[in-house]
Parts: structure tokens; sequence; C-alpha cells
């Protein structure tokens, strides 16, 4: 793997190298587990060490099915080890909350899924069953849950309000009800056809995915992308910033009662995903990438600095505008503050782990396609409320622009994709920076040359583990304000 | 301080007036492959070994098999076009996928596979009825939250969901459609039962985008599910990954018969 040191560690040598990492200012990234060809299970931790060294990948072979856990020292690693526990069937020594995420209760698989003994396209056998609540007893406390099903057009998820009059003393947030176990249909898909199911594991975050994805194959192939997909790929990022954070300042402006604003917010989107049509064919950007490099040239690029220009003017209206407006403003400062060692400790990351102070952005620190070239400028903000969320992903969109104009003044020319063709046993790890954060693919490629174990890490699975920090001791009347601040989706979460 | 409404008030009419006349905001995207079979080189099953959920297939023995695609599994990915020597299957702007009978969404060479479909139900009377107002309930039932991305877009002043009488509701009480986007997920199974339950009679189903169609990309594994219309009865099927909204208004249109069905037996008329 490129870029990536990696290091085997025995089960108590874990405890002291997470240690180690956090000594020098690391931070842990994610872990999960594999099935090696001999049948026993390795667990795989990806760490990243201080700003400008290469991140570590950690493998480790558990004794007996049983690692212990490591949430004592990382907590952020808690969510990673229950749904090893779920979908392998490892046991996790002293984790705090050992109880399901992944898999809901009820579900009984006769075999972990993820486990290769698992009977391929066998439905998982499920009858609801009551899950384990936090222990919240008082005379006047109220529950409230709410969902799956919600209000208006939102993604399925449940919330458990845990309540006294309008103080919120506790909150759940009860997820996976949209998993689709895509990890495990990955699983004997050839290489090249990955990238269609990695577009569709969060629709709006389809282009991160697929690059991700395809940046992956191309470490476990070892191959070099021309130059001309790399420009591309960075432009495409690029835009699919600039319509999801657009669409971000819509919710924000919805959930404070803009009701103008939120259409404008609406507006300015829809325009966004036309130039995304324009240039891709596809209001997502999907249908483009390929490990590789790209499957056809980018079009309508003649002219499309003009038909960004007035958008960019009327984005920086729309923005300066929102910031103007107190009954806005009012609402997102010190709303939900998130504090810099709640963000290091339960793996905030994006414009979120951003707007707490922490400086960390892939782009300039593990540079990818061309941002290597052309770093991008990371803009940070200490107070960590929805004000400060709100005011990264403002500077993001701006920036974005700058950027997409900077591209298109210099397209390089060549090839569109080389060979890309990895060897049975291989494996490779890709990242992206998308709208939302960090996001990880580990691609394993099996014996017979087809894609084998694929671990995918979207931004949003780690920020719904940060969000209920946010909310535990807050207001009712916050909730929805500061929830749309954090700009999460659930299908990338749930998977 | 910004004045909203004044703001709002200059910035003028930003609505199409698609489908009477006007745009359809849908000019550079790229929709459903169109295929022609008669172009087919003879054994060739480039695009079989190129469809990731299955949607293309061979049909018949060896020597005459031929080539059958049922678009109520197609994800628009391309790779079926790419993969095409012949250019029978090409890149297309159709969209309008929307039809009452699911085998409608099928090539005519695709036995009718002995009876899995919902009866044609009696609907006589629903334009008079709810033909001027109609209420959704949407239901995402395991999506990837690109179905949820084109919903929300129904609303932003461009399309303006509002002015054709249909309207998004939060109760399924009061809601006249159930739609349903995403596979149906083990997990979504019940609560997409209960909220079809709760709603009054008459009642109707739209299965949006492959996902609640089939199953789409996902069909099959030990999560997902292949579609509403195993947990719901299904009126209107409309594939597409996701539909845009110009295909969402079409498929609303066309449940409260104030659109034709533009796709029969696999072919776009």
């Amino acid at each position: 793997m490129n870029g990536v040191t990696r290091r085997v560690l025995d089960p108590a040598g874990l405890g002291p190298a997470c240690d180690a990492l956090h000594e020098q200012h690391g931070r842990m990234q994610m872990a999960y587990a594999l099935e090696r060809d001999d049948g026993g299970l390795e667990v795989r931790y990806l760490a990243a060490p201080g700003s400008g060294q290469a991140f570590e990948l950690w493998c480790c072979r558990p004794a007996d099915g049983r690692l212990p856990t490591l949430t004592d020292r990382a907590p952020l690693l808690g969510w990673y080890e229950r749904e090893m526990q779920d979908l392998f069937g490892l046991e996790f020594g002293g984790h705090p909350e050992p109880h399901r995420l992944v898999l809901h209760e009820g579900a009984d698989p006769s075999v972990p899924p993820l486990r290769r003994a698992a009977p391929p396209g066998e439905a998982l056998p499920f009858v609801r069953a009551p899950w384990t609540e936090p222990d919240i007893d008082g005379e006047d406390v109220q529950r409230l849950p709410f969902g799956p099903v919600r209000a208006d057009v939102a993604e399925s998820a449940q919330f458990v309000f845990y309540y006294l009059g309008e103080g919120i003393l506790h909150y759940y947030p009860r997820l996976f009800f949209k998993h689709r176990g895509l990890e495990k249909r990955f699983e004997g898909t050839r290489p090249e056809l990955g990238v269609v199911l990695a577009e569709r594991v969060s629709g709006v975050g389809s282009l991160g995915h697929a690059l991700a994805y395809c940046q992956a194959v191309e470490d476990a192939c070892g191959c070099r992308v021309p130059e001309y997909a790399q420009w591309a790929r960075t432009l495409l990022q690029e835009l699919e910033r600039i319509y999801n954070h657009l669409h971000y300042f819509a919710i924000l402006a919805d959930a404070t009662t803009l009701k103008v604003g939120n259409a404008q917010g609406r507006l300015l989107e829809e325009d966004a995903k036309k130039i995304n049509a324009r240039v891709t064919g596809s209001r997502f950007l999907r249908n483009m990438l390929i490990p590789g490099g790209l499957r056809r040239a980018l079009s309508g690029l003649d002219g499309l600095e003009d038909a960004l220009d007035p958008l960019r003017r009327a984005v920086e209206r729309y923005l300066a505008k929102l910031n103007a407006t107190p009954s806005y403003r009012d609402r997102l400062i010190g709303t939900g503050v998130l504090t810099r060692r709640t963000a290091f400790d339960q793996g905030a990351t994006g414009p979120v782990e951003r707007a707490s102070g922490l400086d960390r952005d892939l782009r300039r620190d593990h540079p990818y396609a061309a941002y290597e070239s052309l770093p991008p400028e990371v803009t940070l903000a200490e107070t960590g409320d929805a004000d400060a969320r709100a005011a990264i992903r403002r500077r993001e969109l701006l920036a974005s622009f700058t950027f997409v104009s900077r591209l298109l003044r210099a397209v390089p020319g060549g090839s569109l994709r080389a060979e890309c063709r990895p060897e049975a046993g291989s494996g490779g790890l890709g990242w992206t920076e998308g709208p939302r954060g960090a996001l990880y693919y580990a691609v394993h490629i099996g014996p017979d040359g087809q894609l084998g174990r694929v671990k995918i890490k979207s931004p949003s699975f780690s920020n719904w583990r940060v969000f209920p920090f946010t909310v535990h001791g807050t207001d009712m009347m916050d909730y929805a304000i500061n929830e749309a601040s954090f700009g999460l989706t659930i299908a990338g979460c749930d998977r | 301080m910004p004045l909203w409404t004044l703001f709002g008030l200059r910035a003028g009419r930003a609505t199409t007036r698609w489908p009477d006349g006007g745009d359809d905001g849908q000019s550079d995207v790229v929709g459903m492959p169109r295929f022609q079979p008669e172009r087919c080189l003879s054994g060739c099953r480039e695009c079989v070994d190129a469809c990731l959920p299955g949607a293309i297939t061979a049909t018949g023995g060896e020597g005459e098999a031929s080539i059958a695609l049922d678009y109520g599994r197609c994800i628009a990915c391309r790779m079926c076009i790419d993969s095409c020597p012949a250019s029978a299957l090409t890149a297309s702007g159709d969209w309008a996928f929307g039809v009452r009978d699911r085998r409608d969404l099928r090539t005519a060479n695709i036995g009718d596979g002995g009876g899995d479909e919902p009866a044609e139900r009696l609907r006589a009377g629903i334009r008079r009825a709810f033909g001027r107002s109609l209420h959704i309930r949407h239901v995402d039932a395991g999506s990837c939250n690109g179905c949820e991305s084109e919903l929300q877009a129904l609303n932003n002043p461009f399309y303006n969901l509002h002015r054709l009488g249909i309207f998004f509701t939060a109760s399924p009480r009061h809601a006249d459609v159930l739609l349903v986007t995403g596979t149906v997920t083990y997990a979504m199974r019940d609560a997409l039962r209960a909220t079809y339950e709760a709603m009054p009679e008459p009642r109707w189903v739209l299965a949006s985008g492959s996902c609640a169609v089939s199953g789409g990309a996902t069909a099959g594994t030990y999560a997902s599910g292949r579609g509403a219309d195993e947990v719901v009865p299904v009126d209107v099927y409309l594939p597409g990954c996701p539909p845009n909204p110009a295909a969402l208004m079409h498929a609303l249109l066309l449940l409260v018969e104030r659109a034709e069905q533009r796709v029969h037996r696999g072919r776009v008329s």
C-alpha cells in the first residue's frame, strides 16, 4: 500500500501502540475485520500519526475471537468494535457498551453475515426485539421516540429523547434501519464494476465514494492514473462540495425558519446540480470514474466558467445575506457546542472537527489526485458551535468555486485511463476529503481476482457518533438547528 | 438587516411551466439506456457481464440466445453502453419510466414470470377524487439518499410541486399516496407496513427508484429486500437511479391520470 506503513501487533501490543500514537498527537481513523484465507480473523486499525507522516495500518490477529477493547484509550473506536462484533462475531473484552449497533436486536444470523461461511443470499432472520436502552430513570423524565418514519422527506432513523420540560437530559439516535449489507455486496464483484456500488453508498456522496474506491483499487494494483483523469477527479470533487454545501445552507435556513432563505438555497442547489449534469450527464456526478482513471472525458467544459460565474456571485450574495440576518445568526451562536476534546476523542471529521479547532484535511495532509500540486487552504474555527460549523462550510463553499476556476484555467491533455488489474490477494487503501469529511475504502482482492473484503468508512459514521455529545443537556428548541448544522447523512453511516 | 421577503419578490419567478410547455430541467441528464436488439451480435454477452444488478439477461438456448432487459432493475450506470460493441445499447435522455404494470418495464422477450405481479386494480375515479389535490407520505425504506435528494428538489422554486396540487404530508393519516424509496431493508419492513396500514382508504403506492421497484444494486444481500411490492401492494413503478424530479412529477401525474404512460413492454413511445 502506498503511503501506508504496515505494522503487525499482538493483542497486548495494541494499547501501548495507541498510547504512543496519542503522545505524538496522532489519532485512530478506523478499524475493520477481515477473514484470512486460512479462516482466521484479522483486525486492521488505521492510525494517522502527526501531520506530514504516512498512515499506519496495524494488523492484529485476535486470540480465540477476542481482543481487548481500545475504547478506554480511543473512544471513537467504540462503534467500530461493535460493528465487528455484529458482523464478524468478534468479542472485545471490557467494552463499555457491548450491545448491538449495526444489526438490530432481533436479527439472528446463523453465521455472522460478513464471515465467509454465511450462506450467500440468505435474508437475515429477524423478529423485532427490545433494544438496550440507556439506563435513565426519574419520576418526571419523559421519553420521546421519533421515527424511523419522520416528517417531510427525510432519511429513516429513530431519535429517542429523554427530557424534562424543554431540557433534553439524554439523546439516543437509533440508526442502521437502512443497513443494506453493502460491504458484503461488493464481494465477488469485478473490481471495475465495484465503482457502481460505491456510487450508491451515499447518493449525495457518489463522487467521493467512487473516488476513494477507485484509489483503493489503484493502490492495490500500483497503477498510475493519467494526469487528465487526476485533474477531472479533482474538479468533480469540488463540484460535489459545492452542491452539498448549498444544500446544507438551505436546510440550515429552513431550521431557523427563514423561508425565503431556504427557497433560495434550494434554487442555488438546483443550479449546481444542473451544472453537474452538464459536465457528467448525472446530477450526482455519477458514471465517470473507473479504477485506472475516467470512463469518459468531461463534457460541457466550453463556457463552463461563464456558467459558474453567475452562480458563484449569487452564492456570495446569498451567504452574505444569511450571515447578516440576526435571527439566523442568533440561533446558531452558542448552539450545540462540540469541544475540541470531545471532537478528538469521539472522532469528529470534516467541517465539524475543523469548527472545533482540529486542523485536519486529507486533501492537504495526505494529498491525492491533483491536490498534490494544488493544496487547499484549510480554515479553522475554535468555538465548536453551530455558527462555527456553518462558517467553515461557508468558507469552503467559496473556496471550492475559486478552486474550480483555477482548475479550468489549465486543462491538461492526455489519456483517460490506465490499465488497472489488481492481482489476486493484493489490497489497497483509498481516501478522500468529501464535503462531510474523511472517507476511507479498504479493498482486498480475493484469490479469484474479484473483490474480496471491502470496508467503507463514511464521514457520517464518524459524525453520528459525535453528534449526541452536543445534544445531551441542551434544549429541544435547538435540536433541529443543531442537527442541521452537522450536515449528516444516514445512508453513508448505515451502509 | 436583509429583507428576505423583498429579496424574494425582486428575484421574480424561478418556476418552470413544465409539463405545460416550458423546461423540464433535465436537458443534460442521461437517462435509461436505449436498447435496439436487432443490432446485437450473435452470441455476444458483453452487456450481461457488465450489468451489476442483473437487469440484462440472456434468454433462449445456445446459438439463438437473445438479450432481454428489465428496466425495473436498471440503475442507469451506463456500464452496458460502454461495453456494447455493436451500439445495440445507447445513451438516451429517456427517463419518464413510470408504469402501472411491472411487466411494462421488461422487454417483450422476457416471460411474465408466473404471476409475481400485483393485479391491475380498479382505479376508476381517482382523477375525479384526487386529480387536483394529492397528499404524499414518503417512506425511506433503505435508499442511498439519492432519491431523497431528488424528492427534496421537487419543492425547490424551479419545480415547485405545490403548483400541481401535490403536497408532502407528515402524517400517513392525511396521505393518499405512499411513496416508497429504497430496497426495503429487513429493519424497515415493519415501519413501512405500519405506515401503509395507518393510511385511510382509498390509498395508492408509488415505488420510486430502482431499489423500490426491484431492490436495485443491493437486491438480495442479507439485509436488503427486493423492492416495495414484497411488503405493500404497488400501483405505479418508477425505476431510475435516482428518478429525476421531472420523472417523479410524471409518475405522480400518471397516478392521478393526468399524464400518459410512456413505456410499454420495455419500449418508450
